[in-house]
This record gives C-alpha cells, structure tokens and sequence, in this order.
C-alpha cells in the first residue's frame, strides 16, 4: 500500500489509466483542429470528437448532437443558467433552485439576482439535504422560467428526486437544469426518464481528464435554446465557441464508456467498502454523526461528524489520508460548511465535520488502514478537547455561557 | 491552581489552560483545545512559556510573540488572541483565588 491514500474522490478522480491511452495520439499524431473541415488532419479530429459525443450521450440517454462541451461543470452551470435567463427574459425571471447547489449554480444565481435579470428561490432542504418536490410546486410562479436542482450533492452524496422535479418542471412548462457532476458515472442518469432540459457534468470526477465538462442541452420536447456566454467561431452550435480540446474531448468520452460499462460493479465494491468505513468507525467512536442521508447516496460518500474534535485538527492528525472538511479552517470564507447548516446540523457539528469519498482505485487495504487512523486520532484529540472532558463530567453543552470572542 | 476556560464551540475553538503555582512562579501548566492545528499549536505553545515564569512575566505573554514564533498566516491570527485570553483567564482566576489584589488586563 502507497502512502499518501487518496480518498477525496468528489474533489476529483485520477485518471483512469484506459483514458490516457485513448487521449495520448491525439496530442501529437492526430493534432487536427476538429474545425477544420478542409484536411485529413482536421477530419481525423472531427471523428474523434463525434464518436466520443456518443460515447458521453450515450451514458446519459441523450443524443450527442444535444452535448455541448464546455471547460467544466462550472462553466456549464454559468452557461445553463445566465444562457437559459438571457435567451427567454421575455417569457420570465424567476428561478427556483436548492440551498445546497453547488457554489457554481448559487453564485450564478446570486449574480444574476444582484444585476437585475432574475429573482431566485433557494429551497431548503430536508435534514438528509433532500429537495421536496412539493416545495418546487409550490415556489413555481408565472414569471418561473427554470428550475436548477443538483443530482446528487457533493459534500454529504445525498439524491434528490430529479424524476419527480423533472415532472412537475414538465407539466408547467418550465425548464428544468441539472447539476449532475457528481452523480453522473456513479449512479444511472436518464435525461429523458428524468425529464432533464439541461444538464452540467464533468469528466475530471468521472476518472478522466480535467479541463473538460459537458452541457447536456436538449433538442427535441421540447427544443432548448441558450444564449451563447462566449461568442466566436460559432462552435457548438454556436452556444460555444473555441477551439474544442480534442485530448480532453477523447479522454472524456473513453471515461465515459468505462462507467457505463463498469458503474454496477464499481457501485456495489464502493458502496461495501463505504459501508465497512461507516461502521467500524462509528461502533468504535461514540457520537460520531452520519451527514446526509443514510441509503439514498452516492456509492463512495460517507460523511461524519465527529463531536467535540475539530475537522481541521482531525485532517491535521491524519496527514497520509487525503480527505476534506466541513470545517470553517479549511474553506475560504472562515464559515462552516453552508450544506450541513441548510440540513439542520449544529455549528459545532459542522466544525467536526469529515467527508470520505471512495473511488475507483481505492482499495480495502487503504480502507483498513483509514479506519485505524481515523479511531486513533478522533480519540487522541477527544483526550485533548475541553468540550469531550466536560461532555464526560456530564456538563451540558449547549447551556454553558461561553466567553465569545 | 488557576484555570481559564475561552472560546466558543459555535466558533469553532475553545481553549482550556490550567497554571499550577508555588510562590508566586508558575511550576506548572498545561492545556486542551478544541480548534484548528494553530489553536492547539498555540495553547501548547502558550504553556510551554508559561511553564517556570512569574505571574508578572505570565502577564507579558502577547499574541503577537505566539504569530512570530509560530509563523501563524493572518487567518490564524484569532487563535493566538484566543491563546492570550486564556492565559489572562487563567491567571485572573488564580489571582482570585489567592485572594490577591487583581492585576490589571486590558
């Protein structure tokens, strides 16, 4: 077993061997602007980048014609939104979306709010961090032109019922966009089951290259359109210009054809392992907390808080396991987690918060290992924490006056 | 015995220090900290320098020398803060004790 183990797979994936050798004569040998419509060189890119479409569409139940790359899932979020909101101002403003987006779809939002082209509802959530579909019911106006729910969240891996939200968006008439980045490759995702108009995913969480990501656009029932946000060459069918990155392109299309084919034996070994790291931990350690929602998450996500020891510390102890926190020492703002605060959980907890995430190349060895570690630290630090001491001599927490700073 | 208890969960650290002290020099002192690896780093560092001082040189103890000497980013700055408080606390709490006039914090 190598040291450092990587088990931070919702920040990003390596890259799946398979893929690098599928990208690798695309950087010298077969270098062609796949613009290019008037040389071998060119079409021997073109080719590459149509047969990886279908390769991306099919994972997803689309057409490839209806796959519009972009840089990432960001950029697909940013063009959803701002693209959807310029193309139909005329039909509404409104747009309703969950408070446990992604940064990329709530910024997006709030920079549209804050310029004047929209007004948004951020739902809450329940205390797994699941959307009720009522609620996007009842937040639906006549000025409602699009409704932005995550598939699968990407700090404590809960599901939202996309299925029934694609349904009510359907029968209103609203468009409905999907941030799928994490749940793509890892769960079955049928845009046309799921009544999905538009749809953000992106290759580097899904063992490919980073640098690339899809914006799922759909042309048929009905046909979607979206006002370019980069103008240029007219690529894309014009909603994105730029020279497409053939590489990446190719990279992105062969991950896509390895999750097809390898997501029920990859879901069901990580979601074993998941398991075996959930128990274990928690039967050895008292008040550790599950985050999320107990079943209905994404095979390689588990989330726990760990009462009176702070995230920050605990990644600090346990420096040969690549992990992430909920923690305000580890984000840029100095505030804890915001999808743990929408669920419910106490600032404190947020503070003690540890997310794992398994992918592909993990194995049970380094999740042996990772459950040693993770028990031998929690409790070193609990040793040295006032709040487990005084929890200990039966002291209640919550009313202790404490002197604030 | 002194003891001195800062910080908040909510906040994210809460830092405990405890000074033992025979004739008017510390002998003794240790720490728990629930917070970040700078909060525990600097309440460990704090006892270190508490440990064989006075009263009065514990007085002295600035959260600007915990900064240097632990080369704390700005962001971490609060826990140096928080590491004098509880200092400061801790002694104001000893003094109490001893029934002594207390010594001026700022």
């Amino acid at each position: 077993m190598k040291l450092p183990i990587f088990l931070d797979n919702h920040s990003t994936t390596p890259m799946d061997p398979r893929v690098l050798e599928a990208m690798l004569p695309y950087f010298v040998e077969k270098f062609g602007n796949s613009a290019s419509r008037n040389h071998a060189f060119g079409w021997a890119a073109e080719e590459a980048v149509e047969h990886a479409r279908k390769q991306i569409a099919k994972l997803i139940n689309a057409d490839g014609k209806e796959i519009v790359f972009t840089s990432g899932a960001t950029e697909s979020d940013n063009l959803a939104l701002k693209g959807v909101l310029e193309m139909y101002k005329e039909k509404g403003t409104h747009i309703i979306t969950s408070s446990t987006e992604h940064r990329a779809v709530l910024d997006t939002a709030k920079s549209l709010e804050a310029k004047g082209l929209a007004t948004v509802t951020y739902l809450p959530v329940d205390k797994y961090g699941i959307v009720n579909p009522q609620d996007v019911q009842n937040a639906i106006t006549d000025k409602t032109i699009l409704i932005s729910v995550m598939l699968a969240n990407n700090e404590i891996g809960t599901i939202n019922p996309i299925q029934e939200i694609g349904k009510i968006a359907k029968a209103k008439g609203i468009l409905f966009h999907c941030d799928a980045t994490q749940g793509v490759g890892k769960i079955p995702v049928d845009v046309q089951a799921m009544g999905i108009d538009l749809m953000s995913f992106t290759s580097h969480k899904i063992y490919g290259p980073k640098g690339v990501g899809a914006l799922y656009v759909r042309k048929r029932n009905p046909r979607v359109r979206i006002a370019a946000q980069i103008d240029g060459g007219g690529h894309e069918r014009g909603m994105r210009s730029g020279t497409l990155p053939v590489p990446l392109i190719v990279g992105f299309g062969k991950a896509c054809e390895l999750c097809e084919q390898e997501m029920a034996t990859d879901a069901a070994r990580l979601s074993k392992m998941r398991d075996r790291l959930q128990t274990d931990i928690t039967a050895a350690l008292e008040e550790s907390y599950l985050n999320g929602h107990p079943t209905n998450r994404l095979p390689g996500n588990l989330n726990i808080s760990f009462a009176y020891v702070e995230g920050e510390s605990l990644l600090m102890g346990m420096k040969d396991i690549a992990l992430s926190s909920g923690s305000a020492c580890t984000s840029a703002t100095l505030e804890p987690s915001y999808v743990l605060r929408a669920l419910g959980v106490g600032t404190d907890l947020a503070h003690s918060s540890i997310r794992f995430g398994l992918g592909r190349f993990n194995t049970d060895e380094e999740i042996d290992y990772t459950i040693k570690k993770v028990i031998e630290v929690v409790t070193r630090l609990r040793e040295m924490s006032p709040l487990y001491e005084m929890a200990k001599e039966g002291v209640d927490l919550k009313s202790v006056q404490w002197a604030a700073h | 015995m002194g003891t001195g208890m800062v910080g908040a969960p909510e906040c994210g650290d809460v830092m405990k220090l405890q000074i033992k002290v025979q004739n008017d020099r510390i002998v003794d002192a240790k720490f728990k900290t629930f917070g970040c690896g700078s909060a525990i780093a600097s309440s460990s560092l704090a006892t270190e320098w508490l440990k064989g001082k006075t009263i009065e040189e514990a007085q002295k103890i600035k959260n600007t020398d915990i900064v240097q000497e632990l080369n704390l980013p700005p962001v971490k700055i609060h826990c140096s803060v928080l590491a004098e408080d509880a200092i400061k606390a801790a002694l104001t709490d000893y003094q109490k004790k001893a029934n002594t006039q207390p010594i001026e914090t700022k």
